[in-house]
């Protein structure tokens, strides 16, 4: 069986190679000359976006006004980020990632992240599309659609009313659900990358799941190869209706090659009355070298608005890679009795700097929260938690508990805990927990004295320190997760 | 070879004040030994350094695992080559559950000895017979290392990792020490189980009661920083009834 497969992808990997891809796939190579869009950001880019995706007229509309008051915002430096000014005059905003010119073969790859894959257990056609090799893209989404796993799962979903699909086919498809929707969380000019998203996103998913469904799956695992291509500027949209459930897995675990810079993603989830919506992601891009050179930016608005009453938002997050990481999924608590959660693993090594954390805002009665971050800095790293829990003054008997547990390994990173707390009413109560330590080297030599390497005591004293956030992953992510850990404190010890 | 352990004129400084002045002990294989003598006169700084610790200038001397010399290895090379020591005071892994360490450390002893990794059916098999015998419940090994745990309870927790992963030098730092009576003949049954030809041990203590279940085949008298005397097992019943005056050196 497995024999026959590896012979399929061999094989349309092949025949893919025969034809040219690009202008196969995207057929835009003669109205602009190369294969890449212009260079910069202006009125035109955004045309040109919308004339790619073609896009009905409103939304093209709604983007031009993004942009326009993206003109009169300024960049915030308030994070705990130091990084040069990106000039977005140097960044090809419509970058089909397969139209920058990338390895040609397997061959060409960085072995580091070759080895990196290995580890991690990826299949080979997988590895070669996460590492950007020319035409294998294609060939997985062949060979995907041969074995028809996309339409089995497809039509799975659409038995129950669910609909999954990339945000550009949704915008097309289902406009009254995107105009109902679209920016009713995060408003057009929430923030400046966020507005940049409005003006240029290029795809994303949106999910609906309708009145009293309980999605049968978890949403999205299988799309790791499918989503990478969704380019620098992703748009997700969740909608969960009345009593209803979903739970959707972002990202990919394995680290990705990638030549864009910036990223600035916006993901939106409204969750009616008795709804759930549970958002997990694996942040894994490339978080440079050692030596701090390259690496993605990563600024992203995410935000939850539990809409409805006695709704639930939970957040879970493992960040491990990009260079900077600009992060606070929120949740506005408007229904009364509305929960929100927040469980973060926030990882930095070499020369990488988080600044990340949480908004829970309470506007409802008797609504509750509850955030556990755990950051762990080594190397020359900067980890900051960053959180706000906020109560109206209708909030009545808002509670939140906050635990923000540091680890630091060695003595040239940094930890930070920056939380702040707004109440606006006498019977909110705020719980807020922060600890700070260090790997002990007593700790680290009694495990080496059982047996275990420097590397594997520190990776297991880690997986020991994040095991209340793990333990909220689903069970797709959690050995992945801890892989990952282990991955990303290389180097970290010794 | 018939040596498991060698000590020889062993010098060790810590912070530019000498502990260790020259300690000579020899353990052949299937022998078991135990060391007496005063608080603060370097027994755990023995233990410490044959087992690689930080921190620790050698200025003198050798130490042998079965014929080979140890001193430049790191900690997880020693203990793979089988040298395992039981910690006077083990330390808390939290959020690390003892089954998840006991796992974790007999997998990376196989996998530096480039064995196979253990199956969980066989794993959980011999962590259960293991910890029957030191009657550990199974609670206790859901339960973060040594995290909350009892004096006596970590103590156990020891040589339940001995017991797993089976090393053929034991050292055994002050193993008695916090256990109550019932505990004390439970962990020395436990230990007493593993002793044989292959196996050397070295018990550290300040009871001769411990030495009634784990009988010695020598007893070394510590005193500044040395051996000062070596006897069969009749020198722990004597030290108890005169104590270590005699063996104190007039500086
Ligand atoms: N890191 C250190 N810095 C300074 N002095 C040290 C250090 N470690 C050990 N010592 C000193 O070395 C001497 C020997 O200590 P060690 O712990 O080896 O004694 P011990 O024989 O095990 O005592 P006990 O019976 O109380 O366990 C003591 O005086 C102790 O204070
Ligand atoms: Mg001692």
């Amino acid at each position: 069986m497995a024999g026959a497969k590896e012979n399929i992808d061999r094989d349309t990997i092949e025949q893919v190679e025969q034809i040219d891809v690009e202008k196969y796939k995207y057929g835009f190579a003669t109205d602009i000359k190369s294969d890449k869009s212009p260079i910069g950001l202006s009125e035109d880019i955004v045309r040109f976006i919308s004339a790619k995706k073609d896009e009905p007229e409103w939304m093209l509309k709604w983007r031009l006004d993004a942009y326009e008051r993206w003109l009169t915002m300024e960049e915030p430096n308030w994070a705990k980020l130091d990084y040069p000014k990106i000039d977005l005059n140097e960044i090809y905003f419509y970058a089909a990632p397969k139209s920058t010119p990338g390895p040609k073969s397997l061959d060409e790859v960085d072995p580091e992240l070759l080895e990196t894959y290995k580890k991690l257990g990826i299949p080979l056609l997988e590895q070669a599309v996460l590492a950007g090799v020319e035409g294998a893209k294609i060939a997985v989404d062949a060979v995907f659609d041969s074995v028809s796993v996309v339409t089995t799962f497809r039509e799975e979903l659409a038995k129950s009313g669910i609909i999954f699909c990339s945000i550009s086919e949704a915008i097309k498809e289902y406009p009254d659900l995107i105009k109902k929707y679209l920016a009713t969380v995060v408003p057009v000019t929430d923030n400046y990358y966020s507005t940049l998203n409005c003006a240029v996103f290029t795809d994303g998913s949106f999910v609906y799941i309708p009145k009293g469904v309980r999605c049968p799956m978890e949403l999205s695992t299988y799309f790791r190869i499918n989503e990478i291509n969704t380019g620098q500027f992703e748009r997700t949209l969740i909608i969960a209706e009345e009593d209803s459930y979903v739970s959707y897995l972002e990202g990919c675990t394995a680290p990705m090659r990638d030549e864009n810079q910036l990223h600035a993603a916006v993901v939106e989830l409204v969750a009616h009355k008795n709804a759930e919506i549970k958002y997990s992601t694996v942040q894994n891009w490339y978080p440079g070298n050692k030596e701090g050179k390259g690496g993605i930016y990563n600024f992203v608005t995410k935000r939850g608005d539990c809409r409805g009453d006695n709704s639930k938002i939970s957040w879970t997050q493992v960040e491990t890679g990009s260079a900077i990481t600009w992060k606070y999924p929120s949740c506005i608590l408007r229904g009364d009795g509305s929960r929100g959660e927040f469980y973060s693993i926030a990882i930095s090594n070499n020369y990488q700097q988080i600044d990340s954390g949480t908004k829970m805002i309470h506007l409802g009665k008797n609504t509750s929260s509850k955030v556990i971050s755990k950051g762990i800095a080594a190397g020359f790293s900067d980890n900051t938690y960053r959180g706000l829990i906020s109560a109206h003054k209708k909030a009545t008997n808002a509670r939140n508990f906050t635990q923000c547990d540091s680890l630091l390994i060695g003595d040239k990173c940094g930890a930070h805990t920056v939380p702040y707390i707004e109440a606006k009413n006498a019977s909110v109560v705020f719980e807020h927990e922060a600890t700070t330590s260090k790997i002990s080297d007593e700790q680290l030599f009694y495990c080496q004295q059982r047996g275990l390497n420097a590397e594997e005591a520190v990776a297991l004293i880690v997986n020991g320190f994040v095991r209340d956030v793990i333990q909220n992953l689903p069970m797709e992510f959690m050995v992945e997760t801890q892989k990952l850990i282990n991955i990303s404190l290389e180097g970290s010890v010794g | 070879m018939s040596n498991m352990l060698e000590v020889k004129n062993l010098h060790v400084k810590v912070e530019d004040k000498e502990i260790l002045k020259g300690v000579n002990l020899t353990i052949p294989k299937g022998e078991t030994h135990a060391v007496m003598g005063r608080n603060g006169s370097g027994k755990s700084t023995l233990s410490y350094v044959m087992a690689g610790k930080e921190g620790y200038e050698i200025t003198k001397g050798e130490i042998l695992l079965d014929g080979e010399n140890i001193l430049e290895l790191e900690p997880n090379e020693r203990a793979v080559k089988g040298l395992f020591l039981a910690f006077q005071y083990p330390i808390e892994i939290p959020g690390v559950a003892t089954m998840t360490f006991l796992k974790a450390a007999m997998n990376a002893q196989r996998k530096a000895r480039g064995e196979e990794e253990l199956l969980t059916p066989d794993f959980m098999r011999e962590v259960k017979s293991a910890a029957k015998m030191l009657e550990i419940d199974s609670a206790m090994l859901k339960r973060a290392l040594n995290v909350g745990f009892s004096g006596g309870e970590k103590k156990r927790a020891e040589i339940l990792q001995m017991a797993l992963l089976k090393p053929k030098m034991c050292v055994f730092d002050e193993t008695d020490s916090g256990l109550d009576i019932d505990a004390l003949k439970i962990v020395s049954e436990g230990v007493n189980a593993l002793r044989d030809a292959n196996r050397s041990m070295l018990v550290i203590t300040h009871y001769q009661r411990l030495l009634n279940y784990i009988v010695p085949d020598v007893v070394h008298v510590f005193s500044n920083g040395r051996i000062v005397k070596s006897g069969d097992k009749s020198l722990a019943l004597e030290l108890e009834k005169h104590g270590y005056a005699q063996y104190d050196e007039s500086t």
